[in-house]
């Protein structure tokens, strides 16, 4: 069970999110110029790294904002949350 | 097998007894022909057929950890082929039509047992759905009954079919076939066999690296030195995206942690496997008497081998609601394993732009109940190159052509 801390909130239970994957995907930018491979690749294709990873939360049963966190799915450590918007921050 | 005929007999104790050693663990030579990266059930059921089918011997299954410790330990040993469309149908009942004949083929028990499968319906969408695949698993030679609820109680006494509860069943599909099988019998079945066809199982030998020279791959770096290979079969579940990242190859997977619980040792009460999407359940009695039961996946992707809490209190009270009785039920274990997932529900068996490495991943919940089949048709797909033509739709590739496979509804519970 995942303690994660809302940005707005402080620390919650994990059962007050929804998940939302992986953070900074954006939507192309000329959709009508796209290739069928890189239409795999905005529509199917998410990193699955074993290690760091910046994916989006929802604070579904509290503020209901979403917001961005840095996670470790090695070890489920969370190292940032941060704003909708803001730049992933690095992580030494 | 009624309660009153069991006398005071110890629960398990017609299970035949923990064997002796079956297989030698190998030291990894300095090459193969074949390597296989993963020794859960699919890497071992591939060695198998490699070796059976194909007459390819110089095989090496490598295992990061102990032969089958990873998701073939974990999973809830649920066999089925009720799938909706005729690509996961060809693939899921070639598995069955296996199945039905591995223990003699084999030479090992596996307690394999046909006590058919129920997946309940809870809806008026629910009961067009399954109505719709009996159908379809009918024009596919896949035996399927709709039941009413009256019948589906037939079948298994202590489901709930009262019309006042939350939920109320509606009705049901059946498949007489499906089943359960001990899993840990299986691995060590395959592993045996393998083995004694001359192939290799290195255990505690994790791949570092995948050797890529002018697009084709011809080794694997590991814990325990390099290995050079003619061909590379990845079989590597929840780590796949890792594993096939080593060559740059990138595939259509989040991998997920799934938990499952047993309860402690009870008398049979449950003849069946019972399963509810709507309700968000699987539940069957093992051999020795614990429930088993799964859920959906932790929804975060997490390489971690345990998921939260409130998943497994979710899971059981969806078990309480459909089977009251379990109320005094005790949890024994709860644990979690890590599956790999793709967007159609559907797994990934076949060639990849790296030529001789092959993959097969994507199975994320279900991949137990095509061990078999999946191991033989991924077999004939590194042997001869080409992919068989029963995984040939579940190419890498169908996610660029659009063609995708969608098992969203008959994948059931745990998508």
């Amino acid at each position: 069970m995942l303690l994660i801390p809302c940005p707005w909130c402080g620390p919650r239970d994990e059962a007050e999110f929804h998940y939302g994957g992986q953070a900074h995907v954006a939507y192309p930018e000329d959709p009508a110029a796209l290739s069928d491979e890189e239409w795999a690749r905005y529509l199917f294709f998410r990193d699955n790294p074993k290690g760091l990873f910046a994916e989006r939360w929802s604070h579904t049963a509290g503020c209901r904002r979403w917001f961005n966190a840095v996670r470790d799915t090695a070890t489920n450590e969370i190292h940032a949350v941060y704003r909708t918007g803001e730049p992933r921050p690095v992580i030494a | 097998m009624s309660p009153g005929t069991q006398g005071r007999r110890t629960p398990g104790a017609d299970l035949p007894g923990h064997p002796d050693r079956l297989w030698r663990s190998a030291e990894p030579k300095r090459a193969y022909d074949v390597v296989i990266v993963g020794g859960g059930g699919h890497g071992l059921a591939t060695a198998y057929y490699l070796a059976k089918n194909h007459g390819i011997t110089d095989v090496a299954v490598l295992e990061r950890g102990w032969l089958a410790g990873g998701n073939m330990a974990r999973n809830t040993t649920i066999i089925r082929s009720n799938y909706l469309w005729d690509e996961s149908a060809g693939i899921y009942e070639h598995a069955l039509k296996l199945w039905e004949g591995l223990e003699e083929d084999l030479g090992y028990p596996l307690l394999f047992s046909q006590r058919g499968v129920l997946n309940l319906a809870h809806s008026l969408q629910d009961v067009r759905d399954s109505v719709r695949r009996v159908n379809a698993n009918r024009l596919n030679g896949v035996d399927a009954e709709w039941l009413t609820p009256e019948q589906v109680k037939e079948v298994c006494p202590i489901v709930d079919i009262s019309p006042d509860v939350r939920y109320p069943v509606l009705g049901g599909t059946y498949q007489p076939r499906a089943g359960i099988a001990k899993h840990d019998y299986v691995a060590w079945g395959f592993a045996k066999a393998a083995a004694d066809l001359g192939v290799d199982m290195i255990e505690h030998c994790e791949v570092t690296g995948l050797d890529v020279r002018d697009g084709r791959v011809t080794g694997v770096q590991t814990t325990r030195g390099p290995i050079a290979a003619k061909k590379v079969a990845l079989a590597a579940a929840g780590h796949s995206s890792v594993v096939a990242g080593y060559a740059g190859v990138s595939l259509p997977l989040q991998s997920h942690p799934l938990q499952a619980l047993v309860s402690e040792l009870l008398e049979p009460v449950h003849p069946t496997v019972v399963m509810s999407n709507a309700v968000h359940v699987y539940v069957s009695q093992a051999h020795k008497g614990e429930l088993v039961m799964g859920a959906g996946i932790d929804a975060a992707n997490s390489y971690r081998q345990r998921g939260a809490f409130h998943i497994i209190e979710r899971q059981m009270s969806a078990a309480l609601e459909l089977f009251p009785v379990f109320a005094r039920a005790h949890v024994l274990r709860t644990w979690g394993g890590v599956v790999d997932v793709t967007p159609d529900a559907s797994p990934v068996v076949g060639l990849t732009p790296v030529e001789d490495l092959y993959v097969n991943c994507g199975w994320g919940t279900g991949g137990f109940k095509a061990t078999p089949g999946v191991g033989w048709c991924y077999a004939h797909t590194v042997a001869t190159g080409e992919p068989h033509p029963l995984n040939a739709p579940f190419s890498l590739d169908r996610f660029t052509t659009g063609k995708l496979v969608d098992e969203h509804g008959a994948a059931a519970v745990a998508h």
